[in-house]
């Protein structure tokens, strides 16, 4: 095939200026969390800061124990989360993916009609703090978000149906394995490509989020990264609690300087996880 | 009479075998029906008169007076036009960006530049709205933001962005669009991979320009990607992105009027007001229109292209 030099050379210069886009502003923010407090106040951020300086880091050093904290409910909540989420899907997923099962219109019209009609976030809320009183329990952080998105089961459901010979699951069966045994033993062996997937989109879902914590969560102590980050966008005064710091506090570079430490785990890590990322948006897309 | 009686139990033992199964799925059903189908009862709070105290069952009905109520002022108008313009705009660039972004990513043939244009374009899709927000105010910040140090620079009054609502709809679209191209393109370029290249070959001979290639080949063979993707969307017209309206604009009232949509309005309501008549009412009313628009697009689709229809 001939290749059109041209218009590979064209798509290059777009896609370089669409990178530059994507990157820069994570550039700026690490750049302002190294300015110079004063100076920054005085003169504005830029890409290569004129006067450096650590004072930001150093006195969110001294508030080690709020983001540690907050790692820790993030990090919590990340992998009950993700675990949770794993077990439901995978086996309701599996159920749906059973040929001849009975009742399958039902429940697929209980799982398609959750798409297109929902009660509102008013009756959720009143439900989840009257009914189930989970506000201001870590639970707040974890089970309003389980099943967000049912395409997830959909994706499960047809990555079962073109990836695990019936033929495997009828012989288990012959064997004697019970169905939860050959679910176990037969279907999820050959399931990590999709695991990892789902573990992955579910896993960042989980990471990010901060509005379960504005619905559900007063205490401090329930914080997440993702919530302190919030809090101090609320009120500059957040970060300033507790006293610590000297005169001259950076309140300024301190706020940059915390949105790096929230946001640098998943800069580092997602590279790696990258093609997994593009797997489960690719297979997300097929319709079920 | 042992065949039938062996065949009775074969029958038998093959339906026995689904108790299993169901109890594996029946976890997730719980969940789905505890968390999306019990609020459906909490919707008729907007009819009532609710009271934290005595519940949902024995606070008073009240008839339209929350709807009154929400329909009196210009706020019903001013969050539904918001909402809706806001998600138009959206829908058309996201798609139309995406697709160029497709296009060009699947002409790039070597593999690592590839794969580092696919890893930094679905970066911003991963940050979580509060991360975006205070990279936007790296920019946009009064003192420190860069913009005004910019205009500083060039001797120019800085501006006031967090107090100035006639900058909004273009920082709000920017910035959706930022988040949002990556994950789009990454969509169209897996049908674009798909595409056999004997189309391209046929179409060369025939003399076609890549334009023309790309206008007669690779738009048709994405129409089905787009439908799909427009469904979505469509489908969620009235309901707007809740991070990014209220992390972005710092949930700044002055904003409001160009800024304020059914779901950071029904969230005030909610939780700041403590307002439960108007913000139920609202959602309802988000509900109601949500469940009529995905309805009504799904039978328009249908009737044009009916592999593409999403029920």
């Amino acid at each position: 095939m001939k290749r059109h030099k041209k218009f590979l050379a064209l798509s290059h210069v777009f896609l370089i200026i669409g990178s530059i886009l994507c990157i820069a502003p994570f550039w700026l923010l690490v750049a302002a969390s190294l300015s110079n407090e004063s100076y920054a106040v005085k003169h504005g951020y830029s890409f290569i800061p004129k006067e450096w300086s650590l004072s930001a880091y150093r006195f969110l050093l001294q508030k080690w124990q709020l983001f540690g904290r907050g790692y820790l409910v993030t990090i919590i909540v990340t992998v009950v989360g993700v675990l949770l989420c794993l077990v439901i899907t995978m086996m309701l997923a599996y159920m749906l993916s059973r040929p001849k099962l009975p009742f399958a219109n039902l429940f697929n019209f209980i799982i398609i009609f959750t798409m297109l009609f929902n009660g509102g976030i008013v009756s959720t809320y009143i439900m989840y703090s009257q009914v189930f009183h989970i506000k201001n329990t870590l639970w707040a952080l974890i089970i309003p978000n389980l099943l967000t998105n049912v395409f997830f089961i959909i994706m499960v459901k047809n990555y079962f149906r073109s990836n695990i010979p019936e033929e495997l699951v009828e012989a288990a069966r012959i064997d004697g394995s019970s169905e939860f045994g050959i679910f176990l033993r037969v279907v999820m062996p050959l399931s990590k490509p999709i695991v990892a997937t789902l573990a992955l989109l579910v896993g960042v879902n989980y990471w990010n989020d901060w509005q379960n914590a504005m619905y559900y969560v007063d205490d401090q102590k329930l914080y997440s990264i993702q919530s302190i980050l919030n809090a101090i966008n609320e009120s500059t005064q957040y970060l300033m609690q507790g006293g610590g710091g000297g005169a001259s506090l950076p309140t300024e570079t301190a706020r940059m300087a915390a949105a790096v430490i929230g946001a640098i785990p998943i800069l580092v890590a997602y590279p790696f996880f990258q093609e997994y990322f593009v797997r489960g948006i690719t297979a997300g897309a097929v319709k079920g | 009479m042992q065949a039938k009686s062996v065949g009775r139990k074969k029958h038998r033992l093959q339906q026995r075998k689904w108790i299993p199964i169901i109890l594996m799925g029946l976890p997730g059903l719980l969940y789905l029906i505890i968390n999306n189908y019990f609020p459906l009862y909490g919707l008729v709070i907007a009819f009532k008169n609710y009271n934290y105290s005595l519940g949902i069952g024995g606070s008073e009905w009240c008839g339209l007076k929350n709807f009154e109520y929400l329909f009196k002022t210009s706020d019903a108008w001013v969050i539904t036009r918001n909402t809706l313009a806001y998600n138009i705009v959206f829908i058309i660039l996201k798609i139309i960006l995406s697709i160029a972004i497709a296009i060009f990513l699947n002409e790039v043939r070597t593999k690592t530049a590839k794969k580092f244009y696919q890893t930094v374009i679905l970066l911003p899709y991963l940050m979580s709205m509060v991360v975006v927000s205070y990279l936007a105010y790296a920019f946009l910040g009064d003192r420190t933001g860069l913009i005004n140090s910019v205009l500083g620079f060039f001797g120019q009054q800085p501006i006031s962005f967090y107090m100035s609502k006639q900058y909004w709809p273009f920082i709000l679209t920017f910035v959706y669009l930022w988040r949002q191209v990556g994950y789009g393109s990454i969509l169209f370029l897996a049908t674009l991979v798909g595409i056999d290249d004997t189309y391209y070959e046929a179409a060369e001979l025939d003399g076609a320009s890549k334009w023309k290639q790309i206008r007669y080949v690779t738009l048709p063979l994405l129409k089905s990607t787009t439908i799909m993707v427009a469904t979505m969307s469509v489908g969620n017209i009235f309901r707007s992105d809740f991070g990014l309206f209220y992390q972005l604009t710092r949930n700044q009232g002055l904003l409001y009027s160009v800024t304020d949509t059914i779901d950071t309005y029904v969230f005030r309501a909610l939780l700041q007001d403590g307002n439960i008549g108007l913000s139920s009412a609202a959602a309802f009313y988000q509900s109601i229109v949500c469940f009529i628009t995905i309805v009504a697009f799904n039978m328009i689709i249908r009737k044009s292209s009916s592999e593409d229809a999403l029920f």
